[in-house]
């Protein structure tokens, strides 16, 4: 079994705000993080599939072809977009990492070829804060 | 030790990092929609965008002969984020800040915004310079 990682990049606003909450909650749990005119990141995206390598080519998978199914199932989605407001896999959800990681995992799955198996999802908020999603 | 001592005039720059997530929108409020979007492309979008900005400052002088320092780095890091953070942090720079009513915040400007922020609370006898990363790839520097 091999593990193979591609990483891809994309820029975004959002806040962290439920719309069922008063301001003053919003502002006690999420702190400036609700700020109602948003803030933002740079998010990095680990992509990991997993499976034996092809004896023809050798590849697990074309890691170039990887990465063309997540810029268009994912980063053509969220680069340089609003979350709480573009995004239609993120619609009526919170927008943290963790539900973010989730849809991630979502729009992905369906496009990964039945030869590999997606392993995991890791995204990063910022260098210090990162999430990761295994399909469980 | 006796080499160092040899250089007491010299300068030296020391360096503070800091970082802030804001969010943004590259628009030029002289022109339209349609012309910011075609000259911005996505950086333009109405709905705004953002990022993890870092921040580099720079000062540059000699150190003091009775403390060693150039400059007390808890005392600039108390500046920049009085100055810098507590302004930008977690803020969409359009709206949030009075900088960029009238002024398009791209990292050029935004570092020139931070540079005369800065420049007002650092001893006029240190040299400052600030680099702005917007992102790993894009950063920029002022003075140049």
């Amino acid at each position: 079994m091999v593990y193979l990682t591609r990483v891809e990049h994309f820029n975004a606003a959002h806040k962290l705000y439920n719309p069922g909450w008063s301001r003053e909650r919003n502002e006690e749990v999420f702190g400036k993080c609700a700020n109602e005119n948003w803030h933002g990141h740079n998010y990095e995206l680990y992509v990991t599939i997993k499976g034996e390598p092809d004896p023809d080519t050798g590849f697990l998978f074309d890691a170039k072809r990887l990465s063309g199914i997540i810029r268009e199932h994912v980063i053509e989605k969220l680069d340089h977009k609003n979350l709480n407001i573009e995004v239609d896999f993120l619609q009526g959800k919170m927008c943290s990492t963790e539900n973010l990681v989730i849809g991630i995992w979502q729009q992905l799955a369906p496009h990964i070829p039945s030869w590999v198996r997606l392993h995991g999802i890791k995204l990063l908020e910022t260098p210090r804060i990162f999430v990761e999603y295994f399909g469980e | 030790m006796k080499e160092a001592s040899k250089k007491l005039a010299a300068k030296v720059a020391v360096f503070r990092r800091e970082h802030f997530n804001a969010a943004h929108r590259i628009f030029n409020p002289a022109w339209d929609d349609a012309k910011n979007a075609e000259v911005f492309g996505k950086c333009s979008n109405p709905n705004y965008h953002g990022h993890n900005y870092e921040l580099v400052v720079k000062v540059t002088g000699v150190p003091d002969p009775d403390t060693g320092y150039v400059m007390d780095m808890k005392l600039l890091s108390g500046i920049t984020r009085e100055e810098v953070l507590e302004k930008f942090d977690h803020r969409n720079l359009n709206l949030d800040t009075a900088y960029f009513r009238d002024l398009n915040p791209t990292a050029e400007h935004i570092a020139m915004v931070i540079y005369d922020l800065l420049r007002a609370r650092i001893d006029p006898a240190l040299d400052l310079q600030v680099r702005l990363y917007e992102t790993d790839r894009n950063f920029v520097e002022y003075p140049a």
